[in-house]
Formats: structure tokens, sequence, C-alpha cells
């Protein structure tokens, strides 16, 4: 598991690559809340395409993002998610407080 | 009619949830599943692996074990553990439900589970272990 960051203008896109589950949840966790503690910006775009796979865990990690975003009055959105993982996203109702962009 | 078996035992870590995924997918591709289905069964096993993981043993030493068969008609998944087991499984089933809210747990497994396969019979005797039954059927 993967992330790479990319800055335009005042939104972080925050590219997830490989696979999320519980085995790499907490790398994930540390590594997503390091970058947003130490850069500014006003939202962040999770873009997907290069998720390979993800569990109901991967719900949990965003929403936990979210979480601390939120205090801050920071913006999250979701771009690109496969198929598998959007059905998952449609389950879980995370659309309601991040919502898909293309 | 032709049944072709798989058993797998391995240690209840959170590394072992790729491989066994992976295994179970790679088992079940030789039937007559389409892409969306082995993503769906993938998925859903994932799902079964985390709860044993992270519930059954909390942390602790232990063992899973999966089964399937695959025969003509529908694939039969079996995720056994033998750890603490679930006291109400009717609440565990309820959508965003989670006994460890404190660490960001989403409460979805069973909710994926059950929507990803076309029946889930969970069975569970407290201190015993647990049973999570996955069937997808095969379309013709």
């Amino acid at each position: 598991m993967n992330i790479k960051c990319v800055k335009n203008g005042d939104v972080l896109y925050v590219m997830l690559i490989g696979e999320l589950d519980e085995y790499s949840a907490s790398y994930i966790r540390n590594k997503l809340d390091n970058i947003f503690e130490n850069d500014t910006f006003e939202s962040v775009v999770f873009e997907l395409s290069d998720l390979e796979f993800m569990d109901s865990t991967g719900i949990g990690v965003l929403i936990g993002r979210y979480k601390k975003l939120v205090k801050n009055n920071k913006k999250i959105y979701i771009s690109n998610p496969s198929n598998t993982i959007e059905k998952i996203f449609n389950m879980s109702g995370i659309y309601d407080i991040m919502p898909k962009i293309s | 009619m032709n049944e072709n078996k798989l058993l797998l035992r391995f240690s209840a870590i959170s590394e072992n949830e790729s491989f066994s995924r992976l295994a179970v997918a790679s088992f079940c591709s030789s039937s007559n599943l389409t892409i969306e289905d082995i993503t769906d069964i993938k998925t859903a096993v994932s799902e079964a692996v985390t709860n044993a993981v992270v519930h059954a043993y909390n942390g602790a030493d232990g063992e899973i074990e999966i089964h399937v068969k695959v025969d003509e008609e529908k694939i039969h998944i079996e995720i056994i553990d033998f750890g603490v087991g679930i006291e109400d499984i009717e609440e565990a089933k309820k959508p965003f439900y989670t006994s460890k809210p404190e660490s960001e747990r989403s409460g979805m497994g069973f909710t994926v589970m059950e929507g990803f396969m076309d029946e889930m019979i969970v069975e569970s005797k407290v201190g015993v272990g647990t049973k999570v039954a996955l069937i997808k059927k095969i379309n013709k």
C-alpha cells in the first residue's frame, strides 16, 4: 500500500495505491494523519483509481480521517473508485459526508 | 456431479488477509463466474477473515480455517475461527454495529458479506468459535 500526494491550489489530491485492508490500515492511518497535519489545504480529494482492493476496514479509515478534518472545516471528496469499492461506499452512505466527484 | 474442494488453515494475523482472499478467489476462478463475482467473493472473504483476526482472537494467537466447495451450481465458503464467539449474532449483523467503536471500525463487515454474496449463515458459540458460511450461485 502506497500514498502519493499532489497539490493543486488549495486542493490536496491523495492517491491511495494498492490494497487497503486491516493489514495496511494502521500504516495508512498514520501516514494520512501525518500528511494532513503538515500540509496546508482547504479540501482533500481521495483519488482511488489505483486502489486495487478495499474492504469495510477502509470505510473506518476514511471516516476516521473525516472526523479529524471536519473539525478544521476541511472538505473531503472521493474520486474514481472501482465498481466493487463503489458498492461498499453506497452501502455505507459515506457519500453523504464525502461526495463523489469526477 | 463434480465437486472441487479447498481447505486452508493459517495463523489469525492480518498479514494473511491478502493471501487468504487471493487463494479463495483464484480457486474459484476456474468456475463459470464473472470477474465481478470473483471480486465480490474476495471482498466477502476479507471481511470474514478480518472479523476473525480482530474480534475472535483480538490479537491473541489463533488459527482460521477456510473451507471452499465448488460444484456446478454454487460456491460454498466457510470461514471458521476458534475464538471468543459472538454473544448476540443478530446485533452483530446490524449495519454499523461495532463492538469496538473506539478503534475506527465501520461495523459494516456482515453487511458487506450479505450484500456481496447470495447467502450468509452465521453460527457462533461463546468460548468455542464462529462459523460464517457464504454462498455464491453460479449463473449458467
